[in-house]
């Protein structure tokens, strides 16, 4: 148990950092993140400490401008993640029998593409900016959470309190989001903290293929997709951005095990 | 007459969050060859964990203490493979809920069959002759046949009977039977008494019903809170109950009618 | 078994017009002549409009859903808007070289998990479980097609043992380690359950050597949910080879894709799309079949 939650602490603490450091981004931010400052590429120096890019612009500051809107995407997209799977898998749940069937079909269906692909597809159509990549990651992430919910009501609305709220004129409505949802949270926020961590896996995957954030705005994808070309020479384009978004994954996997281990007593 | 069974202050001790939980407390307990002793007590009276601690079932961070003397042997120091021996085939148990007991992916005549192949040395054709015996033993219709089945293809009341099968099969000195009809339908309660009183083997009968006690059992401990806090005679101890606690288990069985003798 | 075998075969239909479905109506949206979706590009103007007509394209958007499922029946996706070439072919051509790719990865992973997320069961909270535990968490983190990245930087590009386009070994090997922590922290979790089981302590009080309690009584237990989780890892499997396949410039299905998603060419998506679901769906029915022929419990009906 002690072990475990050093861990999460870590990742608490790094998670902090990030959004810290991203909020403060244009204060602490050494430099203009789309200023162009040298006329070739630079390795890291006291002046740029994680060197430039191909373009010369300062990493360290493109890097906290990208946290700023790797992080936000993230927290949106799961956002929007969360309002579709926690509603369609509340109704499935509570309602049971066809409207059940229904939207467990329909998640089924979801789950049949693969993620990635479904989403490149959907951004082909689409002109890709950051509103509707954070809606497609969202739109393409609930149904774990939606099997979640669902899970929860099927168990919960048989208990006596919900009979006994039944009894005393409820409204389906309010023993839905008053009395069962309060009692379902704790793994919905486990699965919400997952859902960023892989929220940040996506949108790094889509902006680095050039379907997600668009450049010139920085993101920890994108600044990948420039550094393809410049592996053997400017090795620093392609591990910062990197490191920066494990780090960030890691800490949201700790905490979410953390918060799984303190919201599900088993032993 | 030296016992078969001794306790000798035995206890558990379970290390939980820096605190030290008593499950069993200090227990003194003697079987002799071929009695049926009852151990009675509620949820939570640390029966079940003595029963374990016997056959030294009970993992980190539970820990036993005292002596477990078997036939003058301290089981507690024993190597693991000696214990290994002795579980199954001098010591065995039937465990409280047959639906959980028996491994749902193994045939049950293979998961009987097993004990005799691992301490007698059988052959895989000879270790499944002997299950089918003891299916027939323990009034398995079609014993042959069934053999080959899966636990989810027997009901409560049969799987139990598999169960004791499995305890039973090489015919140990001492039964350790926790609740075995608990779980079951009361239709299914009395075939089961009967079966383990047709064992006619040393037995710890170990459950919260005391008209099963009676029933069944020639000399009683009655367990509350990890310590015994009465023993004897069946008749002595439910007719003349010393002990408060004791008192009022009978008491309340008495309202609730159970039928004591 | 055979009501249950039924019972998911039934399942496929809905799922298959679900994916087709949403497939067709998303790529719909695109900006663009629908005509293209079905028609050959090298064809002549007065011959567009003819098949508009006998297409009926000129009919509401349902009925060219049927007309294209019809065709999506037939695996007639139509041509691709570069290569002129039928979608199918293109397709066909490479989908081995993604299966390929995938079936070696999917073998190593079962090879690595299995033991080690037993071992790690077994032997909780020993150094060797405490490692796997850190490691399966850094793994989990690193984006694949990053990985993939830094792979190519050190293997392929500074230490030059492998090239890197065209060879198997390091799309395997960034596939493997992509999709290996999870799983395995899944086998171990599986196990773990197992162990904690009444059946367990059963075998123990048996008298049984140890080495069987964990082999025989706990690990077929442990593996029966495994084989539902390989096929659900199925979809990130593929996902994960797609941008593999682009990264390393492998000639797969994937790398198909994604160009085609680059190049805004629809018939071609829409087809690698419809593929890859059509093939997750039958990867998840026979995951399906295979735990019924293993776990008894669906194997064998009750007797009483």
């Amino acid at each position: 148990m002690r072990k475990k939650n050093k861990f999460a602490v870590f990742g608490l603490v790094v998670i902090t950092a990030f959004c810290v450091l991203s909020i403060a981004a244009p204060i602490i931010a050494p430099y203009d993140p789309g200023e162009i400052m040298e006329s070739e590429i630079q390795g890291p120096s006291l002046r740029h400490p994680f060197g430039t890019d191909d373009l010369g612009r300062d990493i360290l500051s493109r890097v906290l401008y990208g946290g700023r809107i790797s992080l936000s995407v993230a927290v949106i997209a799961v956002a929007v993640a969360l309002t579709i799977g926690v509603l369609l898998g509340a109704v499935a749940g509570y309602y049971g029998g066809l409207l059940d069937e229904m939207i467990m079909r329909f998640t089924d269906i979801m789950l049949s593409f693969p993620t990635i692909f479904l989403i490149l597809a959907i951004q082909s159509v689409l002109t890709p900016n950051i509103v509707n990549v954070m809606v497609v990651i969202g739109a393409t992430s609930w149904m774990g959470i939606a099997r979640l919910v669902r899970g929860e009501f099927l168990t919960v609305k048989e208990r006596d309190f919900v009979e006994a709220a039944r009894a005393i004129g409820c409204g389906n409505f309010r023993i839905i989001f008053k009395h069962i949802l309060p009692n379902s949270m704790g793994p919905v926020i486990v699965s919400g903290t997952l859902g960023m961590a892989g929220a940040i896996l996506t949108e790094s995957a889509l902006s680095f293929l050039g379907l997600g954030v668009q450049p010139p705005v920085p993101s920890w994808g994108n600044m990948l997709m420039d550094s393809q070309a410049y592996l053997i020479d400017a090795p620093w384009m392609a591990v910062i951005p990197g490191v920066f978004i494990v780090l960030a994954v890691l800490s949201l996997y700790f905490i979410g095990e953390g918060l799984r281990e303190r919201l599900n007593p088993k032993e | 007459m030296a016992a078969m069974l001794e306790l000798n202050k035995v206890s558990t001790h379970y290390l939980s969050g820096g605190r030290i939980i008593k499950a069993v407390d200090n227990v003194d307990m003697r079987i002799n060859e071929g009695e049926v002793v009852g151990l009675v007590g509620e949820s939570g009276s640390g029966k079940s964990t003595l029963a374990l601690s016997v056959l030294r079932l009970i993992d980190p961070p539970g820990k036993v203490y005292g002596e477990v003397l078997w036939n003058g042997i301290n089981l507690l120091n024993l190597s693991p493979q000696n214990m290994r021996r002795i579980r199954g085939e001098e010591i065995s148990m039937v465990f409280q809920d047959p639906f959980s007991s028996l491994n749902p992916v193994i045939k049950i005549g293979e998961q009987i069959a097993e004990v005799f192949r691992f301490h007698k040395k059988l052959s895989r054709r000879k270790a499944w002759e002997a299950a089918i015996k003891v299916l027939d033993l323990v009034h398995i219709k079609d014993p042959g046949e069934r053999v080959n089945d899966y636990p989810h293809q027997f009901s409560g009341g049969m799987k139990q009977r598999v169960a004791v099968a499995m305890a039973y099969a090489l015919s140990p000195k001492l039964l350790i039977a926790d609740e075995p009809t608990t779980a079951l339908d009361v239709t299914m309660q009395k075939a089961i008494l009967e079966l383990l009183k047709e064992l006619k083997t040393g037995m710890l009968f170990i459950t919260h019903n005391i008209a099963l006690v009676s029933e069944m059992c020639s000399r009683m401990y009655v367990m509350k809170d990890g310590r015994i806090v009465e023993q004897g005679d069946t008749r002595e101890v439910l007719g003349n109950p010393k002990d408060a606690y004791t008192k009022r288990l009978i008491d309340s069985y008495k309202e609730i009618n159970l039928g004591l003798d | 078994m055979s009501r249950y075998i039924f019972r998911r075969l039934l399942q496929l239909i809905p799922l298959l017009i679900g994916i087709t479905l949403i497939t067709f109506f998303v790529m719909h949206l695109a900006p663009g002549d629908p005509t293209a979706l079905f028609t050959d590009p090298n064809i002549k103007p007065e011959e567009l409009a003819r098949i508009r007509v006998n297409w009926g394209l000129d009919k509401p958007v349902g009925i060219q859903y049927l007309i294209w499922l019809k065709n999506a029946a037939r695996l007639d996706f139509g041509y691709s808007y570069i290569s002129g070439k039928p979608v199918i072919e293109e397709i066909g051509e490479r989908l081995p070289n993604t299966l390929l790719l995938m079936s070696v990865s999917f073998i190593i992973i079962l090879l690595i998990s299995i033991p080690v997320g037993v071992i790690s069961a077994v032997k909780k909270g020993s150094w060797f479980d405490n490692l796997f535990t850190i490691i399966s968490f850094i793994f989990m983190s690193i984006p694949t097609f990053w990985l993939a990245l830094v792979f190519m930087l050190l293997f392929s590009l500074k230490l030059g043992w492998v090239p890197s386009f065209g060879d198997l070994s390091l799309p395997v090997a960034v596939l493997v380690i992509s999709g290996l922590a999870g799983i395995t922290r899944y086998q171990r979790a599986s196990m773990l359950e197992v162990l904690n089981q009444e059946y367990i302590k059963v075998a123990r009080a048996k008298g049984l050597p140890e080495i069987i309690v964990i082999f025989k009584h706990a690990l077929r237990n442990a593996l029966i949910p495994i084989i539902t989780l390989m096929g659900l890892s199925i979809p990130d499997l593929f996902g994960g080879a797609f941008i593999i396949e682009t990264i390393f410039a492998w000639p797969g299905m994937g790398r198909l894709g994604v160009s085609a998603v680059f190049s805004r060419n629809y018939p071609v998506i829409m087809g690698v799309t419809v593929m890859t679901a059509v093939l997750i769906v039958l990867a998840n029915l026979i995951a399906d079949l295979g735990y019924a022929l293993v776990d008894p419990r669906i194997r064998y009906a009750k007797k009483e």
